[in-house]
């Protein structure tokens, strides 16, 4: 006889889903936490305040998001923003930001703003890619020719493989090379370059020669409309392809901070703008010269139920959901258990894909003990993946539900289901009373 | 009816000249002037009238300076790589050197040639076959060859191997087929928006002609009027596949469309010499990309693992090596024109053969790696993730 009970295969019982908690078909009461470090304070964002929504109820939009910082003083305020002073600059004390402006803006002016900025501090950076010198598709670079010169910003052919390629060989004379693909979907024949060329050259020539100065920059993620080849997000792609950075803002203040900091990284950069949010996403950026920390995820909403992560527009559903959560409209009232409704989610922003910032999700996870993961790429071989097994592989004792994934399905990404295809907030708002209620 | 004969049989024609192969022979340029006592006066020489095929260009003189100094020099360097890749040869076979090893055995009068039409400034980026010209343009033999073992010495430190060597002046070997290519259009407008009077040349083979990459970039060359010259090393082969099984227009100089073309004799390095001169000069007055083919033969194997007879008959090697042997061509110029006796040029060789050796037990001396360098230049030092697996289960390191 063996000393232990031989392991049997683990079956997970069959589970309804979205049941009310009164029904008497509701297995699962939510089991009490293990005793751990008593939760952190939670630390409203400094805008905001609560509010109770409007009668009737709407969700947040993208328009109406908290997550957007909306005024002047809450731009200044964002988190781990480092300033690049120019010397004769109205600087502020230490603390205060009386000189400092913002200005409204989307997130394609914001890029733009970034770009502009990058081009007029650095003789050597130049800008390209299909149509860039007419503004691009997405009007990130409106005027920037006009601006700065048709040598430094110019059309290529359709040719990504040859931008790609064009770049790098830029990127390593020591150029800036800002490289625009029209749509990340278009990435792909350039994948040999990105993977190949860009991310092993510093590794290859032992140091001697590097495309730290190459910027690849693409819209990324759905429209709604986009259909098989303009609403894919490749991200997950290049996972394997140690000595890149991936990088993926969520509003216009994210993009710029991001954006100067991945053009100015000693290291080549792919930086995927959320194309939904080229428009809908509108806040109050700083003018000045700034950057966002890369390899930093940043926790948007503190918690110490669940950590709900996820970067670029699924963090607008992800807000949506825990709208619903705490506050469900009527058709959905009996399927949110009310002793559910005031756990407090822990919202975290990846924003850098690769190399990802796995102690403060560790943190997170540690704290919580059940983590959701959201991305709109496909479900197999995507980022979610790849952390899932990284927590469960550090946390395993720690968790009190398996990690759970929302994402994308498994197929193209369909034109006439588009809408069905993302993780919207419902779906969201699914997984995490489940991962909730193990 | 005697007209519209003539005007049908007029393509026919043209499509004979066209046919008209370039000459490959290694010892057809001929003497011009008599040479001179002194060895850095320069003499004249005259090439084979068929060492040169324009395509929408005229083609360079065949008249071309030499003196007797330059002509020794290029007869030492093709010796010395010839060493250098038999070298490589021998220490892949006492499996010293393991993984991917390319020999570039039969075209040394390319690089070589090259080099020396060149200067300093002037930028080289190529594929496969890299060894000569990462020597020649600033490394070393002990450089290559430690690299080549996997060695602490290695131009890449041992972290790149074969395929992967660079100098200031030299953006490497590459491992994809014709990946090189757009990077060296890309160097070419970093040189032009820098106003450097230099010229990028972009090497790539036979093979890596059919890529659609390089197509891209002729594009991009040509639209920004690039100082590239696009080199077409022609050995003929494309791993095991023939250029005329690969390849339904063989004439690759002809293969910019839009871009002029010179296809050269790759065995001659009088020739070579001659054409990279002249396509230097014309990017340096902004004519725009050129596709320069060099007609040549490799000897060896496409890589270590492929004996190189399985696809072609010995009879054509043997040919090759005994007629148009680059080296055994210049060795012949240089007897009859009285550069140099027999006995010289034996000192020469064996002064080559001891370089390499030298340069050989040297690289065998360095240290491999230190296991720290497994994770070392993946990121730019100080802004690398937190940690990064190594080589075995739960082997972690963290920055």
């Amino acid at each position: 006889m063996p000393a232990h009970p031989p392991r049997t295969l683990f079956i997970p019982r069959p589970r309804p889903r979205l049941l009310p908690a009164s029904s008497p078909l509701a297995p699962f009461t939510p089991r009490p936490p293990r005793p751990s470090s008593p939760p952190t304070p939670s630390r409203p964002l400094a805008h905001d305040a609560a509010e109770p929504p409007p009668p009737g109820g709407h969700l947040p939009s993208v328009a109406t998001s908290r997550l957007l910082r909306t005024s002047r003083d809450a731009a200044l305020r964002a988190p781990a923003i480092t300033w690049n002073d120019e010397p004769d600059a109205l600087r502020d004390e230490p603390g205060t930001h009386t000189a400092r402006q913002t200005r409204k803006m989307n997130t394609y002016q914001a890029v733009r703003d970034a770009m502009a900025i990058a081009l007029l501090k650095d003789d050597s950076a130049l800008v390209f890619g299909e149509d860039v010198a007419f503004g691009g598709v997405f009007r990130c670079t409106m005027n920037l020719a006009e601006e700065f010169g048709r040598d430094r910003v110019f059309n290529t052919p359709l040719t990504e493989q040859g931008i790609a390629g064009f770049g790098i060989g830029l990127a390593a004379m020591g150029h800036t090379a800002i490289a625009e693909i029209q749509f990340s979907d278009y990435i792909y024949p350039a994948f040999d370059q990105l993977v190949n060329e860009a991310a092993k050259l510093r590794y290859r020539t032992g140091g001697a020669y590097n495309v730290g100065a190459l910027t690849v920059r693409a819209p990324t993620m759905s429209v709604g409309h986009g259909g098989l080849y303009h609403s894919q997000s490749p991200e997950g792609f290049f996972l394997g392809a140690a000595g890149i950075k991936i990088v993926i803002p969520r509003s216009p203040l994210q993009a710029k901070g991001l954006l100067l900091a991945s053009i100015r990284d000693p290291n080549p950069v792919i930086f995927l703008e959320p194309k939904i949010l080229y428009r809908s996403a509108i806040e109050q950026v700083p003018t000045a010269d700034f950057e966002l920390p890369l390899g930093k995820a940043e926790v948007l909403l503190p918690g110490d139920a669940l950590t709900l992560l996820s970067y670029g527009t699924p963090l607008y559903h992800c807000e949506a959901a825990l709208s619903l959560l705490r506050t469900p409209p009527p058709a959905l009232d009996a399927l949110v258990p009310p002793s559910l409704r005031s756990a407090k989610i822990e919202l975290i922003d990846l924003r850098t894909i690769m190399p990802w910032d796995l102690p403060t999700v560790l943190r997170s996870v540690a704290k919580t003990r059940r983590l959701v993961i959201v991305h709109e790429a496909g479900r197999s071989g995507g980022v979610g993946a790849e952390i899932a097994s990284e927590v469960m592989n550090r946390l395993f004792l720690q968790l009190e539900a398996p990690v759970r994934r929302v994402t994308g399905w498994d197929t193209p990404v369909p034109l006439a289901f588009e809408k069905f295809y993302i993780p919207d907030a419902v779906r969201i708002l699914d997984s995490v009373l489940e991962t909730l209620q193990y | 009816m005697l007209a519209s004969f003539r005007a049908a049989s007029r393509p026919l024609a043209r499509r004979a000249w066209l046919a008209r192969s370039v000459q490959t022979t290694a010892d057809s340029t001929r003497l011009a002037s008599d040479t001179p006592e002194s060895h850095s006066e320069p003499f004249k020489l005259t090439l084979h009238e068929d060492a040169f095929h324009g395509f929408k260009t005229d083609i360079p003189s065949l008249e071309v300076d030499v003196t007797k100094e330059m002509l020794l020099d290029l007869y030492y360097k093709m010796t010395a790589m010839r060493r250098m890749e038999m070298a490589a040869d021998q220490l892949y076979k006492a499996k010293l050197i393991r993984g991917f090893c390319h020999l570039a055995i039969g075209q040394e009068a390319v690089s070589v040639g090259l080099e020396s039409g060149i200067t300093w400034d002037d930028l080289v980026i190529t594929a496969y076959r890299c060894h000569p010209y990462a020597v020649l343009r600033g490394g070393s033999i002990k450089g290559v060859i430690a690299e080549l073992l996997g060695r602490q010495d290695g131009m890449s430190h041992g972290k790149g191997g074969s395929m992967h060597i660079f100098t200031p002046r030299f953006f490497g070997g590459n491992g994809i087929v014709g990946a090189q290519v757009p990077v060296g259009a890309g160097i070419a407008l970093a040189q032009k928006y820098s106003g450097h009077k230099k010229v990028t040349f972009a090497l790539y083979g036979d093979g890596a002609s059919n890529q659609g990459q390089v197509f891209e970039s002729f594009n991009m060359a040509k639209l920004y009027n690039l100082p590239c010259v696009f080199v077409c090393e022609n050995n003929k082969y494309g791993m095991g596949t023939s250029a005329e099984r690969s390849s339904a227009n063989t004439q690759y100089y002809t293969r910019g469309d839009y871009i002029p073309g010179l296809q050269v004799n790759g065995m001659d390095i009088i020739a070579v010499h001659q054409a990279v001169k002249w396509a230097r000069e014309r990017a340096l007055n902004d004519e725009g990309p050129l596709v320069l083919e060099f007609v040549t033969y490799r000897y060896g194997g496409h890589s270590m693992s492929d004996p190189g007879t399985t696809y072609r008959t010995r009879e054509e090697i043997q040919q090759m090596r005994s007629t148009q042997d680059p080296i055994r061509g210049l060795q012949r110029y240089l007897e009859e024109w009285g550069v140099a006796t027999e006995d010289q040029l034996k000192d020469i060789d064996k002064k080559a053969r001891e370089e390499v050796n030298e340069a050989v037990e040297e690289a065998k001396k360095s240290p491999e790696p230190e296991i720290k360098d497994l994770w070392t230049d993946i990121y730019y030092k100080g802004t690398e993730p937190p940690l990064m697996r190594g080589r075995e289960r739960e082997e972690i390191h963290y920055y």
